[in-house]
């Protein structure tokens, strides 16, 4: 980016800035003899044009909504329409997470963001005995199509852009989702939205697994194909690191382990006959945005970039709508404290901001209680409202990636873009990464460096506020936590078996019959699971018949 | 003298194991043994794990919100199973209200977020310590 001479220049006068310095240093030492980020980069005294010498602009950087998308995904962000602020809801009942979804479009928020209760992650009935004392409780509990129904009641679809945090058994709730839009009068073509769909990171990070992942990798190619042909405004997956980083990784695996698991998924799609111009569209990301302000920025920025290349120089992809990165953003709920609960208000102000300033499309950020439980309407109205500061009060969406040119910006994008790639050829040497998670790899990864992590905290070489520095004796009490109440799996049973009685049980037979025989037969299933949705086959019922054809996974043990 | 051993088990459907893996992690790092059952197990399962490898101590980890359900089926069980004096503790996302429900179960410990690692060490001495006091040592 600069010429010979100024940089010849420019090291002579840093030499001697930093020989001037020595004295000063002896008298004055600094805070620690080493600085440094989480993911092991070193954090220098100071940055200047010397350390990116090595950068081309053109090559590297671009313009926004140019390859290699290092500075947006479009060429106007923020100036033309701000991030979608979609804040993740769900628990109890239908009825109540609706009420619940009401609430936060009255008050501003833009996308709807489903939570599950486990039980319907895992394909279980409320009435399953594993789903015991599980029902309504991190999310919200849907056994048939008619809890979708309820779930989004005199919400218009057609309208609205919706998000499902759910993997396992996408394709069962993409089909009650799009079936009660089309009886609300929507066309299925329209309708935008996400479903998580990342069966890979449950392996690793987040547990919700049920098939082992060959067949898993099936079902989701099948969810692409559907897709790119019936429904192709729909984010057919977010392929997440957000729960990988959760689970205990550094900036650089959150990258490097989401991209593996993205090559993953579209060398499985271009085996099926899919062409990576057209699906690669529809293919979203999810990110954590934690505490290190610099590292984060930099690590969206070089997000876009290193997924650019992927697509570009490994798939020859050559849309440029292909080529695309876009993610959605969550705060990092393992940073979040429960000691001094209102500091988790500043904690995930810095974030969200990280996330805007790195580029975000969408945007949750979590609750201050969340340490402590679900959130109640006063914290999440906080949260929203947080996003809100950002976007209208604070100035930093007027402009295109306002800290693109940083000295220490867009070193630390180089680096980490470095560290990532050197993982990815890791994990390609090892066979890829299907390979890679069988073998546990990926797994000693990520629990070795959750270890470290913990182990810095202790020894107070990570100060975490109102933890292991600035305790204070008397810990402020929430007085308002959110309680699920205990009588929601019970109504959710009775429900349930209501409609067992009341549903054509003819066509719920013959619906997962032909399902059963397409699994068998290897054809694409997603047309059958939309036929058993249909007619009122529950969620359970639709997954034990998968679970009868494809087996279930069972973890091999890590420590 | 002899090597506890402690069992850290995920019930219910759960499988966020982040904290579960690094205090087996840590237990172990402080010269215990120990067992770690891996994701959704069974009370049932919990249990025969625990009879079968004769642990001393037991873990349950849960994010759930599902924890005053699921400690009290294990304690249940272990009661059936007449193993009522191994010592229970838990760990996870668990709101301050239910900590005297579960103490009142049975339970010897709850451990929320944020409890350092070398005071999760020192308690599981300390409930071991109790237990060989009251059996008259072993």
């Amino acid at each position: 980016m600069y010429d010979k001479e100024f940089l010849n220049s420019l090291s002579k006068k840093v030499k001697e800035w930093e020989e001037q310095l020595q004295a000063e240093l002896k008298k004055f030492p600094e805070r620690s003899e080493r600085f440094g980020s989480r993911s092991g980069i070193e954090i220098r005294r100071v940055y200047t044009p010397l350390d990116l010498q090595n950068t081309d602009y053109l090559n590297d950087l671009g313009m926004p909504g140019e390859y290699p998308f290092t500075r947006g995904v479009q060429r106007t962000m923020y100036r033309g329409r701000f991030w979608t602020m979609r804040q993740y809801a769900g628990f109890g009942t239908a009825e109540e997470t609706n009420k619940r979804f009401k609430y936060l479009l009255q008050q501003g928020q833009t996308g709807l963001s489903v939570a599950f209760d486990l039980p319907t992650q895992m394909g279980y009935d409320s009435d399953h005995p594993l789903a015991q004392g599980e029902v309504g409780r991190v999310g919200v509990a849907v056994d048939s199509l008619r809890d979708i129904e309820i779930l989004f009641d005199s919400i218009p679809l057609k309208d609205v852009s919706t998000s499902m945090t759910i993997n396992s058994t996408a394709a069962i709730l993409l089909g009650m989702y799009a079936v009660t839009a089309q009886k609300q009068g929507a066309n299925i073509g329209e309708l935008r939205g996400t479903i998580q769909n990342d069966v890979l990171k449950e392996y690793i990070a987040r547990g919700t697994y049920i098939f082992p992942p060959q067949p898993s990798m099936k079902i989701i190619t099948d969810i692409f194909e559907f897709c790119s042909k019936n429904m192709p405004k729909w984010n057919t997956i977010s392929i997440s690191g957000y729960h990988i980083r959760e689970a205990g990784a550094n900036a650089v695996q959150e990258l490097a382990f989401t991209f593996c698991d993205g090559i993953a998924y579209v060398d499985a799609a271009i085996k099926s006959g899919l062409d990576p111009n057209v699906f690669g569209k529809q293919l979203s990301f999810f990110f954590a945005a934690h505490n290190n302000f610099l590292e984060e920025i930099a690590k969206f920025r070089a997000a876009r970039r290193i997924w650019a290349r992927i697509m570009k120089e490994r798939f020859k992809v050559t849309n440029p709508e292909a080529l695309k990165l876009r993610f959605h953003t969550q705060t990092g709920g393992s940073t979040l404290t429960a000691q001094q609960p209102l500091n988790n208000i500043v904690r995930v102000a810095l974030q969200a901001l990280a996330a805007v300033l790195g580029g975000t499309q969408s945007l949750h950020t979590n609750s201050f209680d969340e340490a402590l439980g679900l959130p109640t309407e006063e914290s999440v109205q906080v949260a929203l409202r947080t996003q809100q500061i950002i976007a209208y009060e604070s100035g930093v969406a007027d402009t295109v990636d306002p800290l693109a040119g940083s000295f220490v910006i867009e070193t630390l994008t180089n680096e980490i873009e470095n560290r990532v790639w050197e993982y990815i050829e890791k994990v390609d040497s090892l066979g890829g990464m299907v390979r890679a998670i069988e073998t546990g790899y990926v797994q000693k990864e990520i629990h070795n460096s959750a270890y470290e992590q913990q182990l810095a905290v202790e020894k107070k070489e990570q100060i975490v506020v109102g933890v292991n520095a600035f305790q204070t004796d008397q810990e402020h009490q929430l007085k308002n936590i959110l309680k699920v109440d205990p009588s929601v799996e019970e109504r959710q049973v009775i429900a349930l078996k209501k409609l067992r009685k009341e549903r054509d049980n003819d066509a719920v037979r013959s619906a997962l019959k032909n399902l059963k025989q397409a699994a068998k037969n290897g054809e694409n299933i997603v047309p059958y699971v939309f036929d058993a949705v249909s007619v009122y086959a529950t969620l359970g019922e639709i997954t034990d018949t998968l679970r009868d054809v494809f087996g279930e996974y069972t973890e091999s043990m890590i420590l | 003298m002899r090597i506890f051993r402690i069992l850290i088990a995920k019930p219910g459907l759960d499988g966020h194991d982040r904290g579960a893996k690094v205090v087996a992690h840590a237990l172990r790092d402080a010269g215990f043994e120990v067992i770690y059952t891996g994701l959704r197990q069974t009370p049932e399962q919990i249990v025969r794990t625990a009879l079968q490898e004769d642990v001393d101590l037991i873990g349950l980890s849960i994010l759930s919100g599902a924890h005053l359900q699921l400690s009290k089926k294990v304690i249940d069980l272990m009661k059936k199973e007449g193993i009522e004096h191994i010592p229970v503790f838990v760990g996870g996302i668990i709101p301050p209200d239910d900590v005297p429900q579960l103490l009142q179960m049975g339970v010897k410990r709850v451990f929320g977020p944020g409890t350092p690692l070398s005071k999760i060490v020192e308690e599981v001495k300390s409930i071991l310590q109790e237990g060989v006091a009251s059996t008259g040592g072993s």
